[in-house]
């Protein structure tokens, strides 16, 4: 009983040790965001203030940058859902001596290190901007465009994961008895399969997109002349750093800390809608036994 | 003005296939609406389907690809004398990160192969590293704690997932810097007089390392832990096997898929990190990753760059099949 | 408005595979028409052949007179109610049942109404609004009736709709399905591996076995006068007596078995030197008291006996490692035979048939 104890103790020292060490670095970063003084540093501390906020809002380079971001994001978003979509309804449908070589290359890029992934969006182009003898100014050298590319390419592979791990749960034969009812193959893919991974696109939309906002190792190399808050994040930091990136972090974890919140208010409402309506299902169940004993069918009579 | 061309030329295209396309639209349109795959999912959608699914894979995936190798055996040539005569195919980037310039005073290029091999190495401790810490966690969330217990931990995991891999970096410098935060704790109790350098020392770099990638060892992990039967253990213990005993037999088994997916994905991402070595490297340290860099945009040699950039993928696609053969795990296990 | 289908040569293959081989019957207008058969016999195979999921290798799939091929499961005058039902889990009552009409452009006032129609013919008129996850199973079979006939189909297939449901339920969703089929007067094809369900519910039923349409008939034709050894095994209990055909007319044959020489009757002309196989099913089997023996008797131990209540099952040593079974009416005026006990039991000849060998089904 002793010796458990101690056990315990331990996993619970560990587990403190494991999520202080998650923590502690952003905690202190955080807390270097409200420091007056002008470097990021929480030591010494010299008083409370909200001015690298301030600071913040009006640096336009760090503006533009963000403004970059969203764009891209939803570039990012807009291709690579559809695509992935596509992929993983393609998965279920391909000759299955196709389908292990196919799964190799649709999901590669997840293994694939992002700086290559940026290198050979942005050599392919290239390439093919030579080969077309196109203006720098084109679509070829865009770094908006390169870089919605070059990161929709591993972020659909993400998202196809998505889509599959959703679509193992979907029953084929209500496909098919949406067609026996006279549906046309179109109305079949927006009345009952889209319906059915509604959660899904949801969940690879936002999964698109935060991926694509806090993407550097990609970006750095398609984005060329433009910007984005990842890149001028990384110059700021290797520039030499003032606190207001730590007012930064300290937004984005707000944000993320109400999002991480919600979605599980959310699900716990789903839940509990979900119980609900088996609950109810078996009481049905229990009902029509005693209906059937009790008297004949009305339809019958 | 090639635009305007390429554009033209497709509309010509058309012009000329109309004619012949509109005789034998029937045919065309019956053999295309016999094949299995459009019976199954209707024209429009089919057409959706291949034209998504093509785009990507030929253009998004294959060719970049093909492109970034085809290109590490190029002449690094001004934008003029592309598709000229001197544009032919050369092992020279190749050698270059074997053996260095011609007339260099070493043999080898051992200031490239010396980061290269350091990449590889500290990659592949901070991934055991990453995986010794993480197992404990990912065996308590899937085992030990029960629904909510767990879902709450699995919550505070993704927090840090979402904040920007730069300001993770950044806060360890806030952590390691001169005046950071590790060294006033150690000169305010008196352990030391003078603020240690680490960051040069590179201990900032292997510490925000192992830090920036640890969601992706553990989130595999846990998924595999927890798909394990908990009365498998509680047999296994019932029959009188020693904690470590469970863990070896039963649990690591188990845990497998997982074990291969997280370790390949934190390999993969820390030996194709920039930002951090960026941030956190010292100023003489170099990772492998920021000479690629330098190739592009200090360098402007773009065929170097590739050939530098084709032997990572190369690397990264060894420790795969590696780990794959290790763990005799299937591919698609190690993906999921 | 009905429609009769036809199966005119109809074979399908899966590559080497065989599912449905020459299968060839008329179902009329309005008919309650059963496929029985055990699973991977072929009779889902043929369902989906009829109700356009997949057209067949050789023959014809005639609806109404008109040939099926090439028309899609969306534009034949069928409906599929689905072995699990498929029903629509994300939306409510009445949407699943109006989703037919919805895309076929109708209004969603009408809609509406006819929804509301056929809630009342399947007897839950205040469910509309529900989901239908949140129906019992019993409700939900309903539901998807309604929903296949919503589309006003002219025949309706049923892929052994009733095979989820507890026995109770199952028991009282025959009597409704025929009762509704009676009230809609549309033509009603049902997959079934239940012979029980078949023989209840149907005008006439085809027996498949292996892809091959072994006998169709109505039930008591199926029972009593089976055409191959499969349907004789498959349909109801049965005892089988191998042997060699010794001596045969147009009307009865004896057989030389491991019991003697038996008599039954010989519908499928079979003549002497012949193998073959007589079967005698339980009911027709009676103790033959010493002195009433006319040589259709045969003479066996007692090897076990089970009290069903209503019946005894007096199970003899057989030709083989199964039991002869027998079955008793328990009215108190025969003494049960004591395990262990040597009986002579016989039959009448016009209650036994003779058919050649071929596959039996295995219980």
């Amino acid at each position: 009983m002793n010796s458990k104890n101690v056990m315990r103790l331990m996993v619970g020292f560990y587990i403190v040790l494991f999520f202080g060490y998650l923590f502690g670095p952003l905690i202190m970063m955080g807390a270097a965001a409200f420091n007056e003084s002008p470097f990021p540093q929480v030591s010494p501390w010299e008083g409370f203030t909200m001015k690298w906020f301030g600071q913040l809002a009006q640096d336009e380079q760090m503006i533009e940058g963000i403004t970059n971001s969203l764009v891209i994001g939803v570039g990012v978003v807009s291709l690579s859902v559809p695509i992935s979509l596509a992929a993983a309804i393609m998965i279920g449908q391909i000759y299955e001596r196709v389908r292990p070589y196919y799964y190799v290359i649709v999901v590669s890029p997840v293994l694939t290190p992002g700086v290559i992934l940026g290198i050979s969006t942005l050599v392919f182009w290239d390439r093919l901007g030579v080969l077309a003898e196109a203006e720098y100014e084109s679509i070829f050298y865009d770094g908006m465009f390169l870089t919605i590319v070059g990161q929709s390419t591993f972020i659909s592979a993400y998202c196809m994961l998505v889509f599959m791990a959703r679509l193992q749960r979907f029953d084929r034969t209500q496909e098919e008895a949406a067609l026996d009812l006279g549906a046309t193959h179109v109305q079949v893919f927006w009345k009952i399969l889209v319906p059915f991974l509604r959660p899904a696109i949801f969940s690879a939309a936002v999964l698109a997109f935060l991926t694509s906002f806090e993407n550097y190792n990609t970006t750095v190399f398609t984005i060329q002349a433009e910007s984005t808050l990842t890149t001028v994040l990384a110059g700021k930091v290797r520039m030499g750093t003032q606190p207001d990136l730590s007012a930064l972090a300290v937004i984005i974890i707000t944000i993320t800390l109400i999002g991480a919140v919600t979605y599980e208010i959310v699900r716990r409402r789903e839940m509990a809608r979900e119980e609900a309506a088996r609950e109810e299902a078996m009481r049905a169940d229990q009902q029509i036994d005693k209906t059937i004993t009790a008297k004949p069918l009305a339809a019958s009579a | 003005m090639s635009d305007f061309i390429v554009l033209f030329l497709a509309v010509l295209l058309a012009l000329l296939i109309k004619p012949f396309a509109e005789k034998h639209a029937q045919a065309i349109w019956s053999g295309i609406s016999s094949i299995h795959f459009v019976q199954r999912n209707g024209v429009v959608l089919s057409a959706y389907l291949i034209f998504s699914v093509l785009a990507w894979a030929i253009f998004m995936i294959i060719l970049p690809q093909l492109y970034m190798v085809d290109f590490s055996f190029r002449h690094n040539l001004p934008f003029n004398e592309v598709g000229g005569p001197g544009d032919t195919w050369t092992l020279d980037n190749y050698q270059y990160l074997l053996f260095g310039r011609e007339g260099d005073t070493e043999a080898m290029n051992w200031l490239h192969l010396k980061v290269f091999f350091k990449t590889i190495l500290v990659s592949a401790l901070v991934t055991l590293f990453d995986l010794a810490i993480c197992y404990p966690i990912a065996y308590y969330m899937g085992q030990v704690a029960v629904g909510g217990k767990a879902r709450l931990m699995f919550l505070c995991l993704l927090i840090p997932f979402w904040v920007n891999e730069i300001l993770r970096a950044f806060a360890f410098r806030i952590l390691f810097g001169t005046s950071g935060v590790i060294n006033s704790v150690l000169i305010g109790t008196g352990v030391i007089d003078e603020g240690i350098d680490f960051l040069r020392a590179d201990v900032g770099l292997y510490a925000g390392l192992s830090y920036a990638y640890i969601l992706l060892m553990i989130f595999p992990l846990y998924n595999a832990i927890e798909s394990l039967d908990h009365n498998q253990v509680e047999a296994a213990r019932d029959l009188g096997s020693p904690w470590w005993r469970i863990h070896l037999r039963v649990v690591v088994p188990h845990a497998k898929p997982g074990i291969a997916s997280g370790s390949t994905m934190v390999f993969m991402l820390t030996a194709g990190a920039l930002a951090a070595p960026q941030i956190l490297g010292g100023p003489s340290s170099l990772w492998f990753t920021q000479i690629i860099y330098d190739w592009f945009f200090t360098g402007l040699n773009w065929p170097q760059g590739s050939a530098y950039a084709f032997v990572l993928l190369a690397t990264c696609i060894v420790f795969v099949m590696t780990i794959m053969r290790i763990f005799n795990v299937r591919f698609g296990e190690i993906a999921k | 408005m009905s429609a009769d289908v036809e199966l005119d040569h109809v074979t399908i293959r899966f590559g080497d595979f065989t599912a449905v081989d020459d299968a060839n019957l008329r179902i009329e207008e309005g008919e309650f028409f059963s496929f029985l058969g055990p699973s991977g016999c072929g009779k889902t195979t043929i369902l989906r052949a009829v109700s356009g999921f997949l057209d067949p290798t050789e023959g014809e799939v005639r609806i109404g007179g008109r040939n099926m091929r090439g028309i899609g499961p969306n534009k034949r005058p069928t409906a599929l109610i689905f072995q699990n039902l498929a029903l629509f889990p994300l939306m409510s009552v009445a949407d699943n049942i109006a989703f037919g009409l919805e895309v076929r452009g109708i209004s969603k006032f009408e809609r509406r109404k006819r929804a509301d129609e056929l809630l009342n013919l399947i007897a839950l008129p205040e469910q509309a609004e529900k989901l239908v996850t949140a129906l019992s199973g019993g409700q939900r079979q309903r539901v998807a009736i309604a929903r296949a006939l919503a589309v006003e189909p002219e025949v309706l297939l049923l892929d052994e709709p009733l095979s989820a449901l507890d026995l109770k339920l199952r028991q009282h969703m025959r009597t409704e399905l025929r009762a509704i089929q009676r009230r809609v007067g549309i033509t009603f094809i049902y997959i079934t591996h239940d012979q029980g369900e078949a023989l209840t519910m149907s005008d006439r039923i085809a027996v498949m076995s292996q892809g091959i349409i072994q006998q169709v008939g109505d039930g008591s034709a199926i029972y009593n006068d089976p055409a191959t050894a499969f349907v004789a095994s498959f349909v109801g209990e049965n005892n089988p007596f191998h042997g060699h055909v010794t001596d045969a007319d147009d009307q009865r044959a004896v057989i030389d078995t491991k019991f003697g020489r038996l008599q039954g009757r010989n519908h499928q002309g079979l003549s002497a030197g012949d193998k073959a196989i007589l079967f005698v099913r339980p009911e027709a089997l009676s103790l033959a008291n010493g002195a009433a023996a006319d040589g259709n008797t045969i003479e066996s131990v007692v090897v076990n006996q089970e009290f069903e209540g209503q019946f005894v099952k007096v199970y003899l040593a057989g030709e083989g490692p199964k039991p002869i079974g027998l079955s008793m009416t328990n009215d108190g005026s025969a003494s049960l035979p004591e395990v262990g006990e040597t009986v002579r039991v016989g039959f009448d000849p016009e209650r036994a048939t003779m058919l050649p060998v071929g596959e039996l089904a295995d219980e």
